[in-house]
């Protein structure tokens, strides 16, 4: 049916932005760097719990409601706060392993997830017990597409049953429109800028760049620090989302920034147009599989395609597979 | 002349390596195996009612993460292909044997109440003498049956994930492991129904529909309680026996080789597809073997949330932690890691350390004191200080905790992830690098010492 796909398509577009978001951070960190960083899905958790802190903290969370200009201070406050708290973890815990093994760096990003995750659940940060996020961005219902009313014949049995129209909330379109906005200003500032130039020429081979004058270690930073603002605004776009919010330590948040990781993967890991790609493929491809096919299978539907894209295209949807040289 | 070189060499061959007789091979063979079951008897027939309930859950849990560790270190230590998805292996054992033993268990005895002898049982009963009572039983034959069917299903898995790897190398194969390893929890929630627990109905249903109902997204409980420190000990020893074999073996040197240099490796002409999907097959097999002995754990309700990828997380962890490619450093990292968040729960008992780090921190000393500062003599004495030092900061924590009444054990975690970074930060290599313990250049420096005091007569 119509209504049904279309509600599908946009349920998928509005989350399917939301995992792009992540994705972007895994893939500039797999880019520069060559290393998952797992303990990126919890710097997105704590995007999340920040903004509720913050949303809490200045009284917006009771029934008075949040003034219009709550959203976007609360936004761009939890963006700061993650993007320092990325640049922390980097300094800390990744900076003195740059000459090791990259399955040391992939331990350590274990380490630093498990850590983030249970100083989330303490007593005084936020504690293990689930939230209720309050309304900060504006909702309505935009317009209302399709459905028709029930069908009854004369005795009152049921000719065709009711279909619920699909209808298009304001807080969808704000959040996806966030979102396309920060990846159009990323795709800007990597493509068309001097740092991004830099940040391209320490990704593809990080010693010759810093022999042409780039301080890769302050890359390397920055790319850091972007990585977490993103991930920080998708925790909050997804707690305005999904108003339910977590204790941090919970599975299905690592699962939906495993998620996010595959996302970056589908699209070619190192590749930011095809974490953008890859977001979108992820969203949509999860709703309509939960539309037409049930939603236990939710995650495996995503899991075989990362499988399927990387037996059929190892470099993934937009990477390039590389040639070993001997 | 050629005929004369030959001899020669036929000579000097066979007074070198003179093959053993059969019989003498055959007790080379098996000889280790048989006194690892003995040894795994007398351990739970006779130590156990020593160690009380609590140690003894804590030893149960070492021979399983023991198992699991050293049999990652098969594909990720030796092979060098990195896999995420080993609590899978785990899942699918574990859930073959719980489906063999539970409803096998109501065909054969009518219902599923543990039916083992004193080999299976971890209640401690201390009136009754170990030889008044059967040590094994009709129950433990099916449960061996059960943990040898959990491995072979689990390594046919392995062999289907094994297959990417002709294809994908290092971090992409170690996504697709992970995907895998979710795929298989989320089908085991999602396409499972809740476990029978009628008898008149599981007598009704066919056998080959057992497989549907092993518990869903609740989990499969009611299981009899098998394992004990017999299986659980045994397997452990027996799996660490073949990986010192594999490793030694041509197999071994071939896995190694891979890891080393996968292009030179085939250019030797090795096999690498071949022999990476075989060390799959065989790291999965044992792993089946853990999750069986796993789901038939006290205290253990199977569920497949469980054994999800923070699972096989964990252990990875103690592979890199004990030294990739070692498999007395993974065995002793399994030991490291199980203990540490039980003892952490429990400050009283990590006050004890104090006592038990001043033989290593004085030991240290006098050893450092004495070295000719040579880097190969100061290795143990920097290793003993290092245990001291750590026991007696947990110590001081846990000192610190008592007196000010706070729960350590909600700290646990948070201990546990920053010792995973320090760790990786300050030794990088893990605990013993590529070494065995055994091995006799880890003792070198030692050893060199022990000869310079012999020699002098008693003085450095």
């Amino acid at each position: 049916m119509f209504e049904t796909f279309l509600q599908a398509l946009f349920n998928g577009l509005a989350v399917g932005s939301l995992y792009a978001l992540i994705a972007l951070g895994y893939t500039m960190v797999y880019g520069i760097l060559k290393f998952i960083n797992f303990a990126h899905s919890d710097v997105f958790v704590l995007g999340a719990w920040i903004s509720y802190e913050i949303a809490k903290k200045a009284g917006w969370a009771g029934a008075a409601g949040a003034p219009w200009y709550a959203g976007v201070f609360v936004l761009v406050a939890s963006m700061f706060l993650c993007a320092v708290i990325g640049f922390t973890i980097e300094r800390l815990a990744y900076k003195p392993l740059r000459k090791a093994p990259r399955l040391n760096v992939l331990i350590t990003a274990i380490g630093v997830s498990l850590l983030l995750q249970n100083v989330g659940q303490l007593d005084f940060i936020f504690g293990t017990r689930p939230q209720g996020m309050p309304v900060l961005l504006k909702d309505a219902e935009l317009a209302a597409i399709g459905g028709s009313p029930e069908v009854t014949a004369a005795d009152g049995s049921v000719l065709k049953a009711a279909v619920p129209a699909v209808i298009v909330r304001l807080v969808d379109v704000i959040g996806g429109g966030t979102a396309l906005v920060l990846m159009f200003a990323l795709d800007f500032l990597v493509f068309h800028t001097r740092l991004g130039r830099a940040m391209r020429a320490v990704s593809h081979n990080p010693s010759t760049a810093s022999l042409m004058g780039v301080n890769v270690d302050r890359v390397i930073s920055i790319t850091f620090i972007i990585g977490a603002a993103l991930a920080a605004a998708a925790g909050f776009l997804y707690s305005q989302k999904y108003s339910g919010l977590n204790q941090p330590a919970a599975a299905g948040w690592v699962l939906l920034g495993l998620k996010a990781f595959v996302a970056a993967v589908v699209g070619g890991i190192g590749n930011i147009r095809g974490a953008m790609l890859g977001g979108l493929l992820i969203g949509l491809l999860e709703f309509f599989g939960v539309t037409y096919f049930g939603a236990e299978l939710r995650d495996v539907y995503v899991f075989a395609l990362l499988i399927l894209v990387l037996l059929f295209r190892p470099g993934g949807l937009l990477g390039k597979a590389t040639i070993e040289k001997v | 002349m050629i005929s004369r070189v030959t001899t020669a060499i036929s000579n000097s061959a066979s007074n070198a390596l003179k093959a053993p007789s059969p019989g003498a091979a055959l007790v080379r063979a098996w000889a280790p195996v048989f006194a690892l079951i003995i040894a795994a008897m007398l351990v739970q027939v006779f130590v156990k009612p020593l160690l009380g309930d609590f140690f003894a859950k804590v030893a149960l849990d070492i021979g399983i993460n023991i198992v699991l560790a050293v049999s990652l270190t098969m594909v990720n230590g030796f092979t060098g292909q990195f896999s995420m998805g080993h609590a899978a292996f785990m899942a699918v054992g574990g859930y073959s044997a719980a489906t063999i033993v539970y409803y096998g268990s109501f065909r054969l005895f009518g219902d599923a109440q543990m039916a083992g002898g004193i080999l299976s049982s971890m209640v401690s009963d201390p009136d009754a003498s170990v030889w008044s009572k059967p040590w094994l039983r009709m129950g433990d034959g099916v449960f061996l049956a059960s943990i040898l069917a959990g491995g072979v299903v689990s390594a046919a898995c392995g062999y289907v994930v094994g297959l990417p790897s002709l294809r994908l190398k290092g971090d992409y194969l170690a996504i697709v492991t992970l995907g895998f390893g979710e795929i298989v929890r989320v089908l085991i929630q999602a396409l499972t129904t809740d476990a029978l627990y009628d008898p008149e109905e599981i007598a009704n249903t066919a056998w080959y529909r057992f497989p549907k109902f092993i518990g869903g997204a609740l989990g499969f409980s009611m299981l009899p309680f098998y394992n004990s420190l017999f299986w659980s000990l045994g397997l452990a020893g027996l799996t660490m026996l073949f990986a010192i074999r594999l490793k030694r073996s041509t197999f071994g040197r071939a896995f190694l080789s891979i890891r080393e240099d996968e292009i030179a490796a085939e250019a030797m002409g090795i096999n690498t597809t071949k022999l990476k999907i075989r060390a799959f097959v065989i790291a999965a097999f044992f792993a089946g073997m853990a999750g069986a002995l796993f789901a038939h754990t006290s205290g253990v309700q199977l569920n497949a949330g469980e054994l999800g990828f923070q699972k096989s997380f964990d252990i990875i962890i103690m592979v890199v932690l004990g030294g990739l490619g070692s498999i007395s450093g993974a065995a002793i990292a399994a030991v490291i890691l199980t203990i540490l968040p039980e003892a952490l729960r429990n400050p009283a008992f990590l006050i004890q350390g104090y006592y038990v780090s001043i033989p290593f921190v004085v030991g240290g000393a006098i050893l450092l004191s004495i070295s000719k500062r040579a880097k190969a003599e100061t290795t143990i004495p920097k290793f003993l200080l290092t245990i001291g030092g750590v026991l007696i900061l947990l110590a001081t924590a846990a000192l610190i905790a008592k007196s000010n009444d706070i729960d350590l054990g909600r700290y646990r975690m948070i201990f546990y992830a920053l010792a995973l970074i320090v760790m990786m930060i300050v030794r990088p290599q893990g605990l013993l690098s590529i070494n065995e313990i055994w091995d006799r250049s880890l003792w070198h420096g030692f050893m060199v010492w022990i000869k310079a005091i012999t020699r002098s007569g008693g003085k450095p």
